[in-house]
């Protein structure tokens, strides 16, 4: 069973320094668990500052949601315990002693397992909190059921990694995945694929899915975006969400019986010597990946990648659910006249710089870019570039102005179920008056999901 | 120098005139904080320069009208003979606009940092594309005392009352050239105003067909090459026409409103021509292109993104309102021959309610899959 649907809308963003493909081992001096990386958690330690850990350990759980277990992806010890401001908890450090040490959870077919026993077990081994929900992004609550679950098996992020490389040999693990969400689900597993990007045998080959292929541009890889196009969202509704990387990690939950965070991460951007793929595990600290590998220019090192990435320190922490570093030049300097050169080599989409018009050079030769807003903070002006890129059937501007006001029957009215901060960031890149509408949509789900309670 | 006009400097309250300039040079060093890393090249700055090199040829030729027309009524040279002392038309008409410009930017600019310093906010670029507009859409006879109430009043009340550049909802350049229309009409309108120099008579192709002429008197040349008694900046069609190809081709004025302003002028037109109850009503329907404002008032007017409608489906009904109602206040109103400025102001005041029902189907199509799924 297999559908097709193509994506107008959008826009490529084509940039210097995607990774080649070649995976690296790496050894990490350190991993972490960043609560901020969870919408809506408030973290409850399980775990002192000195405490061995095996891969497995419930390190935190979820205030109020106590079944939601986070876990030890690495055996060692925990060394600090960083709070910010208010005493949020910001990192908890693990120092890997190793000795690959996991918590046995025991091998178990699945055939003859409940609904709430593969609950119970990915609860209980942290495995759990790679599902996410549509609407707000939050871990679902296990007492809940999805009208279907989605799996992306690409992504069209700039520089974004390339999966057949993520999923080499994963196959028989992630068929057992889709085997364990079958138990979470009366509705479909969708497994969505590109037709030209990473189009990987190792998914078309699972069964028991409908394979979905997209065609066209960024963000045809965004959940919001294909969960539109498959089976849009109402109010009320449910749809989880999981990454192909992370279907391995749930099937080799049951199959060995312990938790893998074993993950492969493409190293990306411009100021990068050596951009590859690196095979880590998850929360790697960012220091041994990049050691003598960038420039040595004032950089910006994202998790993720430069359309919704975080931005970490250099010897950050990669982000829960990333599968990408990318490092840019800061633009933190003026240029004379900025504005009114004739624009050759710079980022636009919009015509009124001649890059504009070199769309097809554009393509052979990929922009290179920096951090600088390029221009002052302005009101929001209707110039229909939003509408170029933004794929769904909904009014962007009109939605990020309920957003911005806090008009929640408004925000429902207009689609706020149905999006994700990530599906404005194309609106973001182009807007000609520079505001940070990520946050603002974020802050508008934020809002809502308070309202609803989840 | 910068830390003067920092807060607590001496000279904080020319802080946000600092910026303006500062930023008008070198590009400001700020980095992207949250959300995308990366962000496009242009910004307003860039958008609005756009504008204003796209209102370029339609200035350069009104400068030269205006002198042409002033010394076709003198009789020092004669009609048709458009390139005779070329650069005594183009000297007369510089003076003579030069100052009208001068005085727009001055008053509208002062008047914007003022806001801005209180607000505290940056000075926005608004302002550029409106203190051209306004000189090249007044007549060239306007004195300089009226500009600058209407100027004022425009930034004002048309503007910054409302929060200023994003927030208005009439257009700023329209609000201005009302304020002039209706606070006096004696100067404003009639045969007196269209040509510079005292007591110079001398009327427009509009107010020819008011006053119930078959045909306006220039020819169709003239018209199009812009060779008639009129606002500013409004009479040559080749002039705006350049402007438009700058702006379409950018991307920067909606193909929508445009086009669909002149689909809207041509039906109300043919409309009339099949009803033919008078001279006006049979003239051949593309003279409304040709004659007064409609052309600018497309091109540059009707295209402003902040007041026009916002959605797409929105600006074709928009844009086609906004000819018709040109067109109708044209023909059937005997007391105003030019029914642009008015249409687009109309359907600016309109554009919010034409938004809330486009987006409202956008509403009720989500609401009612909503239902199907409930009741399933």
């Amino acid at each position: 069973m297999s559908k097709t649907i193509r994506i107008t809308k959008g826009l490529d963003v084509r940039l210097l320094g995607a990774a080649k493909p070649e995976v690296v081992e790496t050894t990490i001096g350190e991993y972490a668990i960043k609560p901020k990386d969870f919408v809506g958690l408030i973290p409850k330690l399980l775990v002192q500052e000195g405490d061995k850990v095996k891969a497995g350990t419930p390190v935190f759980y979820a205030k109020g949601k106590e079944r939601l277990l986070f876990t030890s992806p690495v055996s060692g010890t925990v060394t600090a315990i960083e709070r910010g401001e208010k005493r949020v908890i910001e990192t908890i450090r693990i120092v890997p002693d190793g000795q690959n040490e996991y918590e046995d959870f025991s091998k178990e077919s699945l055939s003859g397992m409940s609904a709430e026993q593969v609950k119970e077990k990915m609860l209980a081994s942290g495995v759990w909190t790679v599902l996410r929900q549509r609407p707000y992004s939050v871990i679902p609550d296990p007492a809940t059921t999805p009208k279907c679950i989605v799996v992306t098996g690409f992504s069209s992020a700039p520089l974004a990694p390339d999966y057949s490389i993520l999923l080499k040999g994963e196959r028989d693990a992630m068929q057992v995945g889709v085997e364990a969400l079958r138990k979470l689900t009366d509705g479909k597993i969708h497994l969505n694929v590109h037709s030209t990007l990473s189009r990987t045998d190792e998914l078309l080959k699972l069964e028991n899915v409908q394979i979905n292929t997209f065609e066209g541009k960024h963000p045809c890889g965004n959940v919001s975006v294909q969960v539109e196009k498959l089976d849009p969202i109402n109010k009320g509704e449910r749809v989880w969400y999981l990454d192909a990387q992370d279907l391995a990690v749930i099937g080799k939950l049951f199959t060995e019986g312990k938790y893998v965070a074993d993950r492969i991460i493409a190293l990306t951007g411009e100021e990068v010597s050596h951009p590859q793929y690196y095979k880590i595990k998850r929360g790697a600290n960012i220091a041994s990946i990049i050691y003598n590998n960038v420039s040595a220019n004032c950089l910006r090192y994202i998790s993720g990648n430069v359309l919704t990435g975080t931005t970490i320190k250099a010897d950050g922490f990669l982000s829960y659910y990333d599968n990408q570093l990318t490092v840019i030049k800061e633009g933190n300097e003026r240029k004379l006249f900025g504005w009114l050169a004739p624009g050759c080599g710079k980022f636009s989409v919009s015509r009124t710089f001649l890059a504009g018009f070199m769309k097809n050079c554009s393509n052979t030769k990929p922009y290179r870019v920096d951090t600088n807003l390029n221009g002052g903070e302005r009101p929001l002006v209707f110039t229909g570039e939003f509408e170029k890129v933004f794929p769904m059937d909904i009014y962007p501007m009109q939605l990020i102005k309920a957003c911005a006001i806090g008009d929640i029957d408004l925000m429902e009215q207009l689609g706020i179920y149905e999006v994700e901060a990530e599906d404005f960031a194309l609106c973001e890149l182009v807007d000609s008056s520079k505001n940070n509408i990520q946050s603002i949509i974020r802050q508008g789900l934020e809002l809502m999901r308070k309202e609803m309670g989840e | 120098m910068r830390p003067n006009f920092e807060e607590g400097g001496k000279f904080y309250a020319f802080h946000s005139l600092f910026d303006a300039i500062d930023t008008f040079f070198l590009t400001p060093e700020k980095t992207t904080s949250t959300g995308c890393h990366i962000r496009d090249a242009v910004d307003n700055k860039r958008t609005m320069f756009t504008v204003v090199i796209a209102l370029i040829p339609a200035l350069l030729f009104g400068m030269y009208n205006i002198g042409y027309q002033h010394y076709l009524v003198l009789g020092e040279i004669a009609q048709g003979d458009y390139l005779a002392n070329f650069w005594g038309n183009f000297g007369y008409g510089l003076l003579k606009l030069l100052p009208m410009i001068i005085v727009s930017y001055v008053v509208g600019l002062g008047i914007e940092c003022v806001f801005a310093q209180i607000r505290k906010h940056e000075v926005s670029e608004g302002y550029f594309v409106t203190g051209m507009l306004i000189p090249l859409i007044c007549p060239p006879d306007v004195p300089l005392w009226q500009l600058a109430l209407a100027v004022a009043f425009a930034v004002i009340i048309g503007k910054e009352v409302f929060g200023g550049t994003g927030y208005n909802f009439l257009n700023p350049a329209l609000v201005a050239r009302a304020f002039l229309f209706f606070s006096y009409p004696i100067q404003m309108s009639g045969d007196k105003v269209w040509i510079t120099g005292d007591a110079i008579t001398g009327a427009t192709p509009l107010g020819e067909m008011i006053a119930g002429v078959s045909t306006p008197s220039a020819s169709v040349l003239d018209m199009i090459i812009g060779f008639v008694p009129g606002s500013v900046g409004e009479t040559s069609v080749i002039a705006i026409a350049i402007g438009a190809l700058i702006l379409l081709v950018t991307g920067v004025a909606s193909w929508r409103v445009m086009l669909s302003v002149f689909v809207g002028g041509a039906a109300m037109g043919l409309i009339f021509n099949a009803v033919g109850a008078n001279e006006y009503m049979s003239m051949p329907f593309y003279y409304h292109f040709l004659m007064g404002g409609f052309m600018f008032g497309a091109v540059f007017m009707a295209t402003d993104p902040v007041t026009a409608a916002h959605t797409n489906t929105g600006k074709y009904i928009y844009g086609f309102l906004i000819g018709v109602m040109a067109v109708l206040i044209r023909v059937v109103n005997p007391a105003y021959p030019e029914g642009m400025m008015l249409a687009i102001l109309l359907l600016n005041v309109f554009a919010p309610l034409i938004d809330y029902y486009v987006v409202d189907a956008n509403i009720r199509k989500r609401a009612k899959r909503a239902k199907l799924v409930s009741n399933k």
